[in-house]
């Protein structure tokens, strides 16, 4: 368009601004004394947050409706006056017409922009109007910052900061609110300190599907509550906690553990299940605190199930494995790294090829998995599996495949069904055919329903694992492994997009990130084989090999991930959120 | 050889080394506690007798704590560890402290302490050695403790102990030579080298800076104090820069060169350089007293109306020559505290232009008052005249030698 | 910025010989000797001193009395006039500690417990004296008044574990403190 507009205007009338935006489907605003276009029906909080003007406000989440009841938003509006009737609208010389501007201000956040329409942001009459809404909202504020947990991510704090008065004219006795209220498994309430957003309720209505809370009382009183004989136990009741903008619901899990601003945000992804949700592990000192989720709209919006987020704590017990071990008169003993796995390698290689089985998991990164496929063929076994873990999709998030990683071991494998042969096994190692059995991050007497007096008949079992289990128990050989938030890795989800973890803390004791000790031992039992130096040449590895991963590195994934292969399968909740987005009903 | 003659030196050395050593402690405890004093403080005042590891009861506080500061000083010099840099050239390292104490410990052999005594019919100067070139000796025995401090600085391997060294090197060569001449006249007044005989005569005809009895009391002797006096002065202060005191201490001033030659050195090796220092500030003090102020003499003829050879009289002549000779240790700690450290140009200046020079001038000056009686007053004149035009040429000279270039000139 | 040229002042002849400076000096130095001898220097009084100098005989002397209210010796936890311990652990002295000597674990109060409203106090509280630099930020920082610098400044130990002040020693060395502001009972 650009291209021909000059030689247009020596022939043809000069086009308006408007007919321009029109033709691509824009309008122009004008943002602070800046024109720009903006898609038709933006709305203005984001058509602001497109030049960078941060419009504060509680009530909005670009993920739910709006209702526009906490009126932080207000800016100025202004549309060009209605000619009388008969007469021409007047454009200047820049092709705008003048703007009138409105005495009142309105919600930025439920608005839609116009064409030629104009919003101030700042001004004296948009800042005085931020100071009148925030002097109410902390009217009945109990400030009782230093005990809680929003403290350092509190919208409230942040924005009376900014946009506050500084001091409160509020003489009056501040009205009394049930604090400390248990209202749900995972939740608790403190109505003192709400501000009325009804962001939660928005959410247990639109997305978590549960309307279990809603607003009671009037006036000053109103106040938020769970309906009379229902709980807030849906298990996707953390996520109100994560977008309540004030200490009003906080996590159980996380209360009074730590202050948000010690700790560290690492970029990682969920793995207790295919769908392989975004999220942020924040650290301090080698401690996981929390998981909250990180937003990714082709993978989990903005949110993420309690029991997947609160899975952390598993790896934070004293039941982890910290060294390696080796059977010695029937005892565990400690042993180096060394020592264990040259221990391991030898029972491993001494059996017959047709003997030897590698058992793997559908919990393992793609390098680790490239790794147990290679073990496999440097002894020479066909028998290479994962243990499938399906269950039943929430019909949201959680995925039925409880791997995180099956899409990931087919593509390296190289087969349609990864988990194929453990019945082949299972049958083997009852038998007796099976000597020696490698089995990695895998509980088999648990999870794969082998027998323990199968596992006894074995010759050589060597277990790779981050906890101490059942089936360790039986291992000649035990490595210790290293749990999600304690290693950089790559997962493939169940619709095909490969993601990558990042380690935010380091494995307890002497325990190994599962790719060390893998490499170490395959260039035990393949002398050929240099073990490399970095998790990187794993992938650079792999790459190589399979078609699908061509390519990729850890840094061209991405922080959301890229899309590698199409699996057809498609998470219910993003389909549900674009359904929505399509209707209008929120800006997604 | 006379066996009773090996015995008295045998029995002079171990005492007057081991009056120089107990000298270097009490430098350390008068340094310490005169310092302090001046400054306000207090000094060390709490070191007692620790009884009570050998199963007394009571550490022992003697009146006046921390007398026994020396001793707690060398035991923890001796307990410290003493390391050695692993880039050091070890047998120089090794070698430099020993260099620096023996020395000044050499030099104590010629001092007169007190006067002759008599023992069994035989007179025993109370001196190790009662040699003819007592300063001769002195010096050149002295000069040798500055191969100590470079070979110190240049074993340590490290910056700033080799600028120490080098300084010290030519801080040292330079004052020698003033030191040197500015006892000439001194010499040529005596008519001798011989320390012993000095300070003889020092207690018949009054001391060299107080004429106050027996031939003193003359004209030419008073006019002799001109000379004598500019030699004091130069003598003295070239003693300074020989031990390496304050003002004069650029070899180990801490500003500049963190501990100078021994910042590599730690225990008894560090010791035996602060033993040396202040052995030579010992000898140095002795020497001035012996040369300038009647060494031993208690003056003022007294010292004549005592019975000769009396072993008593020994002993008080003794304790009067320990008595000047910590006057003087005073006397340097007082200036230390009072004098600002030089710049190394300044150092240089005064000793190789000033000092020089003046100690050059100072001898003709002393021959001429020497020669007035055989060359009567028309050659004293001429040659005063002679002296004069000299003098002004030289600080013409020395003016020109000293001028920076002028940034315009250039 | 101008520059200003500084002339060296002009000596006579006698100045430029030095000694009578010299000696003026070392008249002065051994006047202020004597002085300070018999205890008779500026200050040496008033400063309760030893009688030489104005150097005070430390274990014996001490400057406790003289210890303005405001010094910052070790600091210490307090509690109110109804010994509820005021900390709540929002770990901002935490925070702000240059040296990071503060350690907290936040805890909860239980139901129970008749400050139960108050919802967090520390579950443990431990300020390591070897790395605090008694410069008062925590003191600043605190929001809830709980954390003051006391004058207690002799605090030894013979090995690393006894130099961490733990909760129990922290609210011995602060004790009581009244007249604060009460936000938490009635008080006022």
């Amino acid at each position: 368009m650009s291209e021909d507009a000059p030689a247009n205007t020596a022939t043809a009338e000069k086009k308006l601004p408007k007919d321009l935006a029109a033709e691509k489907g824009m309008v122009n605003v004008q943002i602070d004394g800046e024109w720009l276009q903006v898609p038709r029906g933006t709305r203005m909080i984001e058509a602001a947050k497109l030049v960078g003007k941060e419009v504060p406000h509680y009530c909005y989440h670009p993920k739910l409706s709006s209702p526009g009841n906490c009126r932080m938003c207000l800016v100025q509006m202004g549309m060009p006056p209605r000619p009388a009737p008969g007469q021409a609208p007047v454009y200047g010389d820049d092709g705008y017409q003048e703007i009138g501007w409105m005495p009142r201000p309105v919600i930025a956040c439920a608005n839609t922009v116009a064409e030629n329409m104009g919003i101030r942001t700042t001004g004296d009459l948009v800042e005085k109007t931020r100071e009148g809404v925030m002097e109410f909202l902390l009217i009945n504020h109990p400030l009782d910052c230093p005990i809680c947990d929003q403290a350092g991510e509190c919208k409230l704090q942040e924005f009376s900061v900014e946009h506050g008065r500084g001091e409160s004219r509020f003489k009056e006795t501040k009205i009394k609110k049930p604090k400390n209220v248990d209202i749900g498994k995972n939740i608790r309430l403190d109505d003192e300190r709400c501000i009325m957003c009804s962001r939660c309720i928005r959410f247990m209505d639109e997305v978590a599907e549960e309307p279990v809370l809603g607003f009671s009382q009037r006036g000053t009183h109103t106040s938020v509550t769970v309906h009379p004989g229902y709980r807030l136990d849906n298990n996707y009741s953390l996520n109100t906690a994560d977008i309540c903008p004030v200490g009003a619901l906080t996590s159980n899990d996380f209360r009074f553990q730590m202050r948000v601003w010690f700790l560290k945000e690492t970029k990682s992804i969920d793995v207790n299940c295919g769908t392989g949700a975004n999220t942020v592990i924040w650290t301090r000192a080698n401690e996981v605190f929390r998981v909250t989720p990180r937003q990714n709209d082709d993978v989990n919006s903005a949110w993420m199930p309690d029991n997947h987020r609160l899975s952390f704590n598993h790896f934070q017990t004293d039941d982890r494995l910290t060294v390696p071990m080796i059977k010695e008169d029937g005892k565990h003993v400690q042993s180096s790294w060394l020592e264990a796995t040259a221990r391991a390698a030898e029972g491993l290689g001494m059996s017959q090829p047709d003997e030897v089985a590698v058992i793997a998991s559908g919990r393992l990164s793609n390098e680790e998995l490239f790794l147990s496929k290679k073990i496999a063929a440097a002894l020479g076994t066909e028998l290479l599996t994962i243990v499938p873990r399906i269950g039943e999709s929430d019909g949201k998030l959680i995925s039925a495949d409880r791997n995180p990683n099956t899409t990931g071991a087919a593509l390296i494998w190289g087969t349609d069904d990864p988990a194929a042969k453990l019945d082949t096994i299972r049958e083997g190692v009852s038998s007796g055919k099976i000597k020696s059995l490698l089995v990695l991050s895998e509980d088999l007497l648990e999870e794969a329903d082998f027998k323990s007096e199968d596992l006894e008949k074995l010759n050589h079992l060597v277990v790779s694992h981050t906890h101490a289990n059942p089936t360790a128990a039986h291992a000649n050989v035990v490595l210790a492994g290293a749990g999600f938030a304690e290693k950089r890795a790559t997962y493939v989800n169940v619709t095909g997009r490969l993601q990558r973890a990042n380690q935010a803390v380091i494995a307890p004791g002497e325990s190994r990130d599962d790719w060390e000790s893998l490499t170490a031992l395959l260039s035990k039992l393949d002398e050929d084989y240099t073990a490399p130096a970095s998790m990187d040449s794993i992938l650079n590895a792999i790459a190589s090999e399979v078609e699908e991963f061509s390519g990729q590195s850890f840094g061209s994934i991405g922080d959301l991930g890229m899309q590698i292969t199409e699996t057809g399968v498609t998470i219910p909740l993003v389909e549900q959120e674009r359904a929505r987005i399509d209707s209008g009903q929120i800006v997604g | 050889m006379d066996t009773t003659l090996l015995i008295a030196a045998a029995i002079k050395i171990t005492v007057f080394i081991g009056i120089t050593m107990s000298f270097v402690s009490i430098c350390v405890i008068f340094e310490r506690r005169f310092s302090a004093i001046i400054q306000d403080r207090v000094g060390p005042n709490r070191t007692m007798l620790p009884l009570s590891i050998l199963g007394f009861k009571k550490d022992l506080a003697l009146p006046i704590g921390g007398l026994t500061q020396p001793i707690a000083d060398g035991l923890k010099f001796i307990l410290k560890e003493d390391f050695t840099p692993s880039y050091v050239r070890k047998f120089f390292f090794w070698l430099a402290p020993a260099l620096v104490v023996v020395p000044a410990l050499l030099t104590m052999a010629v001092i007169p302490f007190g006067s002759p005594m008599e023992i069994a019919g035989d007179i025993f100067p109370m001196a190790v050695a009662d040699l003819n070139v007592g300063p001769l000796y002195i010096f050149a025995i002295a000069s040798l403790s500055v191969y100590g401090i470079t070979l110190a600085g240049w074993a340590s391997n490290s910056k700033y102990p080799f600028f120490g060294g080098v300084r010290a090197c030519a801080q040292m060569i330079s004052y020698e030579i003033a030191l040197g001449l500015s006892i000439v006249p001194v010499i040529m007044f005596f008519g001798g080298l011989n320390l012993g005989h000095i300070v003889e005569e020092q207690v018949k005809n009054g001391w060299l800076l107080l004429p106050l009895w027996g031939e003193g009391l003359s004209i030419e002797r008073w006019l002799m104090l001109m000379p004598l006096g500019i030699s004091f002065i130069i003598f003295t202060t070239s003693i300074f820069a020989e031990t390496n005191r304050m003002p004069f201490d650029l070899p180990e001033c801490e500003t500049e060169l963190v501990g100078g030659y021994h910042t590599e050195y730690s225990s008894m090796k560090f010791a035996l350089f602060f033993m040396g220092e202040y052995a030579a500030m010992v000898v140095g003090s002795a020497l001035i007293v012996t040369l300038f102020l009647g060494g031993w003499s208690i003056g003022f003829g007294v010292d004549s109306l005592l019975p000769s050879g009396a072993w008593w009289v020994s002993l008080l002549h003794i304790g009067v020559f320990l008595g000047k000779v910590t006057f003087f240790i005073l006397f340097f700690i007082l200036v230390r505290w009072t004098v600002p450290r030089f710049r190394y140009d300044q150092l240089m200046n005064l000793g190789w232009i000033v000092f020089f020079e003046a100690a050059l001038i100072n001898v003709f000056l002393a021959a001429l008052v020497i020669a007035y009686p055989s060359i009567g007053i028309i050659g004293v004149t001429i040659g005063f005249a002679l002296l004069i035009t000299a003098t002004i040429l030289l600080i013409i000279i020395a003016k020109g030698a000293t001028k920076k270039p002028s940034a315009t000139a250039v | 910025m101008a520059i200003i040229k500084v002339e060296r002042p002009k000596l006579s002849a006698g100045e430029k010989i030095y000694f009578g400076a010299i000696f003026k000096g070392m008249i002065i130095t051994l006047r202020h000797a004597f002085k300070s001898f018999f205890g008779k220097t500026t200050g040496a009084g008033e400063l309760n001193s030893s009688g030489v100098g104005v150097t005070m005989q430390y274990p014996e002397q001490k400057w406790d009395d003289k210890l303005p209210e405001y010094y910052r010796g070790a600091p210490a936890l307090v509690t109110d006039e109804q010994d509820r311990e005021r900390c709540v652990s929002c770990q901002l002295c935490e925070f702000i500690c240059p040296p990071k000597a503060i350690k907290i674990i936040p805890g909860e109060i239980p139901s129970d417990n008749e400050w139960a409203k108050v919802e967090k106090r520390p579950q443990e509280f431990d300020i390591d004296m070897i790395r605090c630099i008694y410069c008062g930020m925590c003191e600043e920082v605190c929001p809830e008044q709980a954390i003051y610098l006391r004058p207690d400044y002799v605090i030894t130990g013979t090995n690393r574990s006894e130099m961490v002040h733990d909760k129990k020693r922290l609210y011995e060395i602060g004790g009581k403190r009244v007249g604060l502001v009460n936000k938490w009972n009635d008080l006022k």
